[in-house]
């Protein structure tokens, strides 16, 4: 398939206010090829966070963008991304999922490289010529890599932009959900490892696609009003806006039904809690200025990076990535984030608050893995050619209810898998 | 089997799996209101995530960490219509083995079993494998469940994909 024929693959039509997707989109193997090369081999991709590995020697492994990589923390302090392949022959060098080691040593030949990736012990090494250069044969790094506020990204394309640049309008939003914290926010232990039988991007458009939640969660809010005392037509509604982020990245953001650590107070927190998370607000006040302290503990808010970071700060904080294996199928990561510095009583409090909703055994996302493995089943209709995105498109300011998000991610993905290298400014999108 | 000293009223292993197959026998009949009735006043019931299968819900990420409120709205969710990933429902098939009791001391008993639960709908079956943590307490002379922890031997939930059944 060459980019001539991807043409027609979504009808973006600003002026009627129409924008259809095709479905071939969901279940072409040519189009996952087609992904594979210019989305996850060209954007930033997001491999980790440096609170994964806090002290020298730590290390975590696991695939991203179909690599084995090994996150690492080396003695000499710098955190890196190795590509856990053995020079020599190609086995795996760590198979520990996490640890914390000074080396590592392939099981095959015993070649070993030290946590930093220099190889740095080759047995009966005077059996190799002069040609032989130990220096070049450390652990293989990717192109790039690069960080933000301690959420590490790396890119197999040497020529990419900078983090920061891809980042865009994104930052804004990194910044809210990591400023609930004075001293850095932390990926707790415990990983939701799961998968769907459904193309990635239903997700993408599924983690912040505001209109799905009443009908889809239905459950999950009548929880919540039995819980908490809520009234349903108040809560039936997520009052705030979809935005452009620029580079696919968008985000809705809105006044939740739910109370949320670390100040966001609901009756079924406890009145003891209430006066607590008063003061926190206060603090965090005089920390940012009224509107910014509001936003970072008020409000929620979901978050895409383009392409497959979602960054879910809503009743708890869940960082999420998900990768195609293919065109129907989708491995998915999910952790809680939190503040470092938090107490073990309020720690405990946001992993309940987070497993009501969160999670393959939560209230809503078993519902959300039937939804999306339901359209996956429904794409066989081959007859039903477009999916339909286009609500509040004429709309001059987006709610959460409407799709713009999804139309932002849908745009950038086009651009890309038609090599058509401009950026798209978050002031267009808009 | 370890007795301890200051058991008061003998179990055997035998009366342990009669309720354990009875629990199956519920749960896989979705007479979940009967099964609810197993359960002790301050129940929970837990499923540790896949990569730190021996953690602490109050410091790690759980896939399931229910007390018994929500274990209550759980059952409810699941026997009405909005629980779309069981509506309609799955059919499931539980094998319960190798059941051990650990511990006894007073009128707690400690025991382990280990668990195949086959999920099937739509076209498609899914395993869970792996090994239950109850804690059990007599109560009027009856066994009844103030902890159920069902940790699961797989590496990931894939393809699974959810726990949407009691598992």
């Amino acid at each position: 398939m060459d980019s001539i024929s991807l043409e027609g693959f979504i009808i973006d039509d600003r002026e009627a206010g129409l924008f259809r997707v095709n479905r071939q989109a969901f279940r072409s193997p040519e189009i996952l090829a087609l992904e594979h090369e210019r989305v996850f081999e060209r954007c930033w991709i997001y491999a980790g966070h440096e609170s994964e590995i806090p002290q020298p020697g730590d290390f975590c492994s696991r695939r991203v963008a179909g690599r084995p990589i090994i996150l690492a923390h080396g003695s000499d302090g710098q955190v890196r991304v190795l590509l856990n392949t053995c020079t020599h022959r190609g086995t795996l060098v760590c198979r520990e999922p996490r640890g914390n080691a000074r080396t590592f040593q392939c099981p095959y030949h015993a070649w070993t490289y030290n946590n930093c990736g220099e190889l740095v012990g080759v047995p009966g090494e005077d059996a190799y010529s002069a040609a032989f250069d130990r220096k070049e044969l450390g652990l293989g790094v990717p192109p790039r890599v690069e960080s933000y506020r301690g959420f590490v990204f790396v890119n197999f394309d040497p020529h990419s932009e900078s983090l920061l640049d891809y980042l865009a309008g994104a930052t804004e939003y990194l910044d809210l959900v990591c400023d609930q914290s004075e001293v850095g926010m932390e990926i707790v232990q415990g990983t939701q490892t799961y998968s769907m039988r459904a193309n990635w991007k239903l997700l993408v458009e599924n983690s912040f696609d505001g209109y799905h939640a009443m009908p889809t969660h239905q459950r999950y809010m009548a929880f919540l009003a039995e819980i908490g005392g809520m009234d349903m037509p108040a809560i039936s509604r997520l009052h705030g806006e979809g935005k452009a982020l620029g580079n696919g990245h968008a985000v809705i953001e809105y006044e939740p039904p739910w109370g949320r650590p670390v100040a966001r107070w609901a009756p079924y927190f406890g009145e003891a809690k209430k006066a607590e998370f008063a003061a926190t607000q206060q603090k965090l006040t005089a920390r940012f200025g009224k509107e910014w302290a509001y936003r970072v503990a008020q409000t929620s808010r979901n978050l895409l990076i383009f392409p497959n970071l979602v960054i879910n700060d809503i009743m708890a904080v869940t960082v999420r990535t998900f990768f195609p294996v293919s065109p129907d199928y989708m491995e998915v990561s999910a952790w809680a984030f939190a503040p470092k510095e938090e107490s073990p009583e309020d720690r405990a409090l946001r992993l309940d608050n987070f497993l009501t909703f969160l999670g393959p055994g939560g209230f809503a996302t078993p519902d959300d893995v039937e939804m999306l493995e339901s359209c996956q089943k429904g794409f066989a209709n081959k007859e039903v050619a477009w999916s339909d995105i286009s609500r509040g498109m004429k709309r001059a300011h987006p709610v959460t209810s409407d799709e713009l998000q999804i139309r932002e991610f849908w745009r950038r993905w086009r651009d890309l898998l038609m090599l058509r290298p401009a950026r798209i400014e978050a002031s267009r999108a808009a | 089997m370890t007795m301890t000293a200051g058991a008061t009223i003998p179990v055997t292993r035998q009366e342990v799996e009669d309720f354990l197959y009875e629990e199956a026998a519920l749960l896989d009949e979705w007479r979940l209101e009967e099964w609810l009735q197993l359960l002790t006043e301050d129940a929970a019931y837990y499923v540790p995530s896949t990569d730190v299968p021996e953690g602490d819900h109050k410091t790690t990420l759980f896939l399931i960490a229910d007390d018994t409120m929500r274990i209550r709205s759980r059952v409810k969710q699941l026997l009405g219509k909005s629980a779309h990933a069981e509506h309609p429902h799955s059919r499931t098939r539980r094998m319960i083995s190798n059941v051990r009791i650990r511990k006894t001391e007073g009128e707690s008993i400690s025991v382990t079993a280990n668990f195949v639960v086959y999920r099937v709908r739509m076209e498609q079956t899914d395993t869970y494998v792996g090994r239950y943590e109850y804690q059990l307490v007599r109560h009027n002379g009856r066994l009844k469940i103030r902890e159920r922890r069902a940790i699961l031997d797989l590496d990931a939930l894939r393809p699974q994909g959810k726990v949407s059944i009691i598992l």
